[in-house]
C-alpha cells in the first residue's frame, strides 16, 4: 500500500504543475500585470511610473512564461510565483496581507459551517433515502421522490434568501448574517447549516435511494429475506453496509474540500471563511491569492481521491491497493 | 431528520439562554457606553494614509488619522477649518512667484493614541514573542505628543519607493525637491526600515517642534485642500520602526493594517473579513461641536450639541456585509444605525409625491426612520473621444453631431428609470455645491435646454434632427455616402442586468435614426481602450477630490489628455481658449473674476459638447430615530465624532421589533410528527405481512 501511496503522491506533482499553469494562463489571458497594478493603485492620478514601480515591487516586471532576453525559463513571473507554492510559501496578497496567515484564520469559520452541513447532511440524506427505499413502490416513496425532485429544482440562492427571510426576518430566531469566534459562532451557524442540509436533501436523497435500490435487487438481499429477516434488519445490517463503497466515493472525496468553504453561503451569511476569500480575490484580481487557493484546492482534491481509494480497502476486504 | 431537529432545538435552547433578541448579531447587551453600528462592503486595501485613497478606506482612516485641516461639518459651501493646526495656512509667494510657501503651526498638546510603538522596549522584540501576539495591543502601550516632524516624515513617505503613494507623482510636480528626494532615497534603501528622518527634503523645512514650512513650486492654490486629506496626516517614525521588526508582517502587523493616529478613535479590532472596531482614543484632546451651520441646521436639531465636547460615541462596530438583502434587513431590525438605499429597496423606503417631494414610506415612518438627501460632488457622463474622426474634433460637422446627440439623450428620463429619480441633470462639468456652479436660468446649458415656465426644458427632438442634418447626417445617414450612421459606445458591463440600460441607450440614438453599437467589456479592457484612445463614445464618471472648480474643469484641460499624457482628460478634449482660461482660473482664489472665467469655460465646453453632460447623483440615506447629528457631507469622512446615539431608545426598539416568534417551531415539529404517522402505519403493515407479494 505504501508504494501505491508514494506513486499517487508522485503523480500529484505534474498534476499540480499543470493546474498551476492553467490557472496562470487563464488569469493572465484576462488580466495583465498593468491591470493588476491599476486595480491596487486605483485609477485616479496614477502615473505610468507608479505602475512600473508597483510591478517591480511585486515581482510582475518579468516576462510571463519565457524570458527571451535572458533566455531563461526561471526568470519569469510563472516560475518565480509558482515554485514557492510547492514548499507552501504562499507569500503575501497584493494588498500586503500574509496569505498563510489569512488561510489559517479563515479555515476555521469555513470548517465550522462545512463540517456540520457535511455530517448532518450525510446522516439526513442516508436516512431519508433508506426510508424511501424501505417504502419503495409505495405512495410514500413516490411522494418522497417528488419532494426530492422539487427540492433539487430550487436554486440554492432561494433556500438562502428564503431561509433568511423566514427564520430571521419574520420569526426573529437567528441573526441574518454575521460571525463571531468560539461558542458565539453557534447562533450564526444554525441557519446556514440548516439551509445547507435542507438544500442538499433533494439530490442526496435521490442519489442514495438509487444506490440502496440497486443493492436491494441483489441475491444476498433475497437470501436474507428468505431467511426470514425483518426488512429493517435487511436494510440496516446488509444493504447499508454494502452500499458503503459508492457512499464513500462521494463522501470521502469531499472531506478535504470542506476546508475550501462555500462561496455562496459564506457570502450571504457574512461568514469570513475561505470561500469568500477566494471570491474577494477573484474580484480584486489578486493573483497571489487566486493562485494559492487553486493550488490548495487541487491538492485537497488529490488528497480526497487518495483517501477515497484507501477507504475502499477498509470497507471492502476484496480490494487491495497495489 | 431527527438529528437535524435535535441540533436545531439545542441551538434554540442555546439562543434562548442568550440575553436580548435572538437575532441580535452583536451579543453586546449590557455593554456600557455609546456604540455606533455600521457596515462595510469591500474590505479596505490600505489603511496607511500614504496609500489609502478610496472612500471605503477613508471611513476608517479619517476617524484615526488627523490631517492638518478638515472641512466644516455643517457649513455649505464646504469650508476648510483647522484640525491640528492653529489656523488654515496662507499661501505666501516668494522668489517672484516661482515658489509658494505655506507656514504651518501645529496645535500643542495633541497626543497620539496609546500604542506599543511609543514604548522603546517594544522596538527590539524577539521573533518568538511577536509570533505569540494576537494583537499589537497585547504589548505595553505608550504615547507622545504630536510634533511637526511627524508631518514632515509623512510627506517624505509620499516618495517612498515601496509605499507607492497614489499621489506621489502628482505631489512631485509641486512640492519642491520631492522628485529628487524620491531618487535619492533609493540609494539608502536596503529593504528594511528606511529612517526618512536622516534624509533631508528641500521643500519641507522644520521651523521648530510645532511649526514647519512647505514650499510649493509656482502657484497651486488647491494645495491647501490636499492638506485636509489623510495623505497629509502625521505618521510617527516609531510606528514604522516598530512594524518593521522581524515576524510582524507574517502576522499582518503592519502600519498598513494597524493605524497609529491622533484622531478621536483608534482601531482596536482589525478583521477586515468580518469586523472592524474603533474605540474612543483615551488621549484625544476633545473638540467642540460646531456652533454654526447653514440655514435650517438649527431647526433640524443639528446645532443642539453646539459647543459640547466631541466625540460622543465611544465605540464603532463595522460589520462586513457583502450582500444587499441581509444588510437591508438588519437595518430594518435596528442592527445598523443608518443605511443607504439600494435600487431594490427604493420603493419600500421612499415615496415621491406628485409635486416631486421625497419622503419615507409609512412603513419607515412608523419605525421613526428619517431620510437625508444630498447631491454628490460628482458627475457621470458620456464622453466623445475628441480624437475620433466621426464624433471628435473642433469641426462644425462633429460639433453639431455632438450637440444633436446631447439633446436626444434624455438624461432626465435616464435618472427616473434607472436611478429612481436620484440625481439631477448636469448642465456642465461643475457639480452643485462647488464654486462656479450656477443655479436657475443662468445655469442652464442653452445648447440642450430652453428656460420655459421657470424651469429648464430639454429642446425638442426636432431641434436635434435639424442639428444632425446640418452636421451632414439628414435622417441619420451620411449625406456624402448615403450610408447610415453607426456609432460605438464603450462601457463596462456588470452582467445581464445591464441589458435594459443598453437598450435604453440604443433608443436614445434611434430617435435620430442613428444606430448605436454597444461594446460592453470588463473594467480593465475598458480602461485600456480609453488609455489608447481606441474609443468613440464611452461612459465615465468623476468624484471630486476637493471642492474647487479646478477639480472638475481639469477633466477637459488639453494637456491632461489621457491618450497623450495619461492624464484625467479621458475624452482628450482640446480647446486653446479653454486651456488658456484654465491656466488663469486654476491659480485664482474664489472671486467674481474667477466666476466670470469659469462661466466662459463652461460656455465653451457646452458649445463644443465633448461630453453628454450626464448626472450629478443624489445620495439618499436613512437613519434611525436614535441617531442624531447626522448630516451628509461629501467632502469630510471624519463624521463619526459628530454623531450621537440614544442607546436606551435603540435597545427598546430593537427588543420591540425583534421578539422571537416561536409557534412556527411547534408547528414544524407537529408537521414532521404527523408526516411520520403514515410511514409508521405502512411499516407495521409490511412487518405483519406473511409473505411478499409476487413481483
Amino acid at each position: 500500500m505504501l508504494a501505491y501511496i508514494v506513486r499517487r503522491v508522485l503523480y500529484a506533482i505534474p498534476i499540480l504543475v499543470g493546474v498551476n499553469l492553467i490557472t496562470f494562463l487563464l488569469f493572465f489571458i484576462v488580466n495583465t500585470p498593468d491591470d493588476m497594478a491599476r486595480m491596487q493603485l486605483g485609477t485616479k492620478r496614477v502615473t505610468p511610473d507608479a505602475i512600473e514601480k508597483w510591478k517591480t515591487d511585486h515581482g510582475y516586471d518579468q516576462p510571463l512564461l519565457w524570458n527571451a532576453k535572458e533566455k531563461s525559463l526561471t526568470k519569469t513571473i510563472f516560475f518565480e510565483k509558482s515554485v514557492r507554492l510547492f514548499v507552501f510559501d504562499f507569500g503575501a496578497a497584493e494588498d500586503g496581507r500574509d496569505i498563510a496567515n489569512e488561510i489559517a484564520t479563515r479555515m476555521w469559520p469555513s470548517l465550522a459551517l462545512a463540517i456540520p452541513v457535511f455530517l448532518v447532511g450525510l446522516a439526513v440524506n442516508i436516512t431519508f433515502a433508506m426510508l424511501m427505499a424501505f417504502f419503495r413502490a409505495s405512495y410514500l416513496d413516490f411522494w418522497g421522490v417528488v419532494l426530492c425532485v422539487a427540492m433539487m429544482s430550487i436554486s440554492a440562492l432561494f433556500y438562502i434568501i428564503g431561509g433568511q427571510y423566514v427564520a430571521s426576518k419574520v420569526w426573529h430566531l437567528v441573526p441574518i448574517s454575521g460571525y463571531d469566534a468560539g461558542l458565539g459562532a453557534v447562533k450564526f451557524l444554525v441557519l446556514p447549516a440548516l439551509i445547507g442540509v435542507v438544500a442538499g436533501i433533494g439530490s442526496g436523497g435521490r442519489w442514495y435511494r438509487t444506490l440502496f435500490l440497486e443493492e436491494m435487487s441483489r441475491d444476498y438481499v433475497r437470501t436474507a429475506r428468505a431467511k426470514g429477516l425483518a426488512e429493517s434488519a435487511v436494510l440496516f445490517r446488509h444493504v447499508l453496509k454494502n452500499a458503503m463503497i459508492p457512499i464513500l466515493t462521494g463522501a470521502v472525496v469531499v472531506i478535504p474540500l470542506l476546508f475550501m468553504g462555500s462561496l455562496l453561503s459564506e457570502s450571504f451569511f457574512g461568514i469570513p471563511g475561505l470561500g469568500s476569500y477566494t471570491i474577494d480575490a477573484i474580484q480584486a484580481q489578486d493573483f497571489a491569492v487566486v493562485r494559492s487557493m487553486v493550488f490548495i484546492g487541487s491538492l485537497l482534491y488529490i488528497a480526497g481521491l487518495l483517501l477515497t481509494d484507501l477507504s475502499y480497502t477498509l470497507v471492502d476486504p476484496r480490494i487491495k491497493l497495489e | 431528520m431527527r438529528t437535524v431537529l435535535r441540533i436545531f432545538l439545542i441551538s434554540l435552547l442555546f439562543l434562548a439562554g442568550c440575553e436580548g433578541a435572538w437575532n441580535d448579531p452583536y451579543g453586546e447587551t449590557g455593554r456600557r457606553g455609546m456604540t455606533l453600528y455600521s457596515s462595510f462592503t469591500e474590505r479596505p486595501k490600505h489603511l496607511d494614509p500614504v496609500q489609502s485613497y478610496t472612500e471605503d478606506e477613508a471611513r476608517f482612516t479619517q476617524q484615526i488619522y488627523e490631517p492638518l485641516l478638515q472641512y466644516h461639518y455643517l457649513k455649505r459651501p464646504y469650508e476648510l477649518i483647522p484640525l491640528t493646526t492653529l489656523e488654515v495656512p496662507k499661501a505666501r509667494e516668494i522668489e517672484g512667484g516661482k515658489t509658494t510657501v505655506y507656514d504651518i503651526r501645529i496645535r500643542p498638546g495633541v497626543m497620539y493614541q496609546p500604542h506599543p510603538a511609543f514604548v522603546s522596549g517594544n522596538h527590539s522584540l524577539e521573533r518568538s514573542r511577536v509570533e505569540k501576539l494576537k494583537s499589537p495591543y497585547d504589548l505595553p502601550l505608550g504615547t507622545r505628543e504630536l510634533v511637526a516632524d511627524d508631518y514632515i516624515y509623512q510627506i517624505k513617505r509620499l516618495a517612498h519607493p515601496h509605499l507607492l503613494s497614489p499621489i506621489g507623482g502628482h505631489m512631485s510636480n509641486y512640492i519642491v525637491g520631492l522628485a529628487d528626494f524620491s531618487k535619492k532615497i533609493r540609494s539608502f534603501d536596503k529593504g528594511d526600515w528606511l529612517d526618512l528622518r536622516q534624509i533631508p527634503l528641500e521643500g519641507v523645512e522644520r521651523i521648530d517642534s510645532h511649526s514647519f514650512r512647505i514650499k510649493v513650486r509656482g502657484s497651486y492654490p488647491q494645495f491647501v485642500y490636499w492638506l485636509a486629506m489623510p495623505f497629509f496626516a502625521p505618521v510617527p517614525w516609531e510606528a514604522e520602526k516598530f512594524f518593521a521588526q522581524p515576524g510582524m508582517a507574517e502576522k499582518n502587523f503592519t502600519l498598513d493594517w494597524w493605524p497609529v493616529g491622533t484622531g478621536a478613535y483608534m482601531l482596536t479590532e482589525n478583521n477586515p473579513n468580518s469586523r472592524m472596531v474603533l474605540e474612543r482614543n483615551p488621549n484625544y484632546r476633545g473638540e467642540p461641536y460646531p456652533s454654526e451651520g447653514e440655514a435650517g441646521d438649527g431647526e433640524s436639531g443639528l446645532l443642539a450639541d453646539a459647543g459640547k465636547t466631541m466625540p460622543f460615541i465611544d465605540r464603532v462596530v463595522f460589520s462586513r456585509e457583502k450582500e444587499a438583502i441581509p444588510y437591508w434587513n438588519k437595518f430594518l431590525q435596528g442592527y445598523y444605525d443608518s443605511s443607504g438605499i439600494g435600487s431594490d429597496q427604493f420603493d419600500q423606503a421612499v415615496r415621491m409625491s406628485i409635486e416631486g417631494d421625497v419622503g419615507v414610506t409609512p412603513e419607515m415612518e412608523e419605525r421613526g426612520i428619517r431620510l437625508s438627501t444630498s447631491v454628490a460632488t460628482s458627475i457621470g457622463y458620456v464622453a466623445f473621444n475628441w480624437d475620433d474622426p466621426v464624433v471628435g474634433g473642433p469641426s462644425e460637422r462633429t460639433r453639431k453631431l455632438r450637440q444633436a446627440l446631447s439633446i436626444a439623450f434624455d438624461v432626465e428620463e435616464q435618472i427616473n428609470i434607472f436611478g429612481n429619480g436620484r440625481g439631477i441633470a448636469a448642465q456642465g462639468p461643475v457639480a452643485p455645491g462647488i464654486f462656479g456652479y450656477r443655479e436657475g436660468r443662468e445655469g442652464i446649458n442653452p445648447v440642450v435646454y430652453d428656460w420655459i415656465d421657470g424651469k429648464p426644458q430639454r429642446k425638442s427632438i426636432e431641434a436635434a434632427r435639424r442639428l444632425l442634418a446640418e452636421a451632414g447626417y439628414p435622417n441619420g445617414r451620411d449625406a456624402r455616402t448615403g450610408q447610415p450612421l453607426v456609432l460605438y459606445l464603450d462601457t463596462v458591463t456588470r452582467g445581464p442586468g445591464d441589458k435594459a440600460a443598453f437598450d435604453w441607450y440604443r433608443r436614445q440614438f434611434e430617435k435620430l435614426a442613428i444606430q448605436l453599437e454597444i461594446r460592453a467589456t470588463d473594467w480593465n479592457r475598458f480602461q485600456e481602450k480609453i488609455r489608447k484612445g481606441a474609443t468613440q463614445l464611452f461612459r465615465l464618471g468623476w468624484n471630486a477630490d476637493y471642492p474647487d472648480p479646478e477639480n472638475f474643469l481639469f477633466l477637459l484641460y488639453g494637456p491632461q489628455g489621457r491618450a497623450k499624457s495619461q492624464g484625467e482628460n479621458a475624452s482628450n478634449y482640446v480647446n486653446a481658449e479653454y486651456d488658456a482660461l484654465f491656466e488663469r482660473m486654476k491659480n485664482m482664489s474664489n472671486s467674481p473674476e474667477r466666476q466670470k472665467i469659469i462661466d466662459r469655460m463652461v460656455e465653451i465646453a457646452r458649445r463644443d459638447a465633448p461630453w453628454i453632460w450626464g448626472t450629478h447623483p443624489k445620495e439618499y440615506s436613512l437613519r434611525h430615530a436614535w441617531l442624531s447629528n447626522d448630516k451628509p457631507n461629501n467632502m469630510a469622512r471624519n463624521n463619526i465624532k459628530y454623531l450621537k446615539v440614544d442607546g436606551k431608545k435603540r435597545a427598546e426598539l430593537r427588543a420591540q421589533w425583534n421578539k422571537p416568534v416561536l409557534w412556527p417551531i411547534g408547528l414544524i415539529v407537529l408537521a414532521l410528527a404527523l408526516s411520520a404517522f403514515p410511514a409508521v402505519l405502512s411499516y407495521r403493515k409490511r412487518e405483519r405481512m406473511a409473505a411478499r407479494p409476487a413481483a
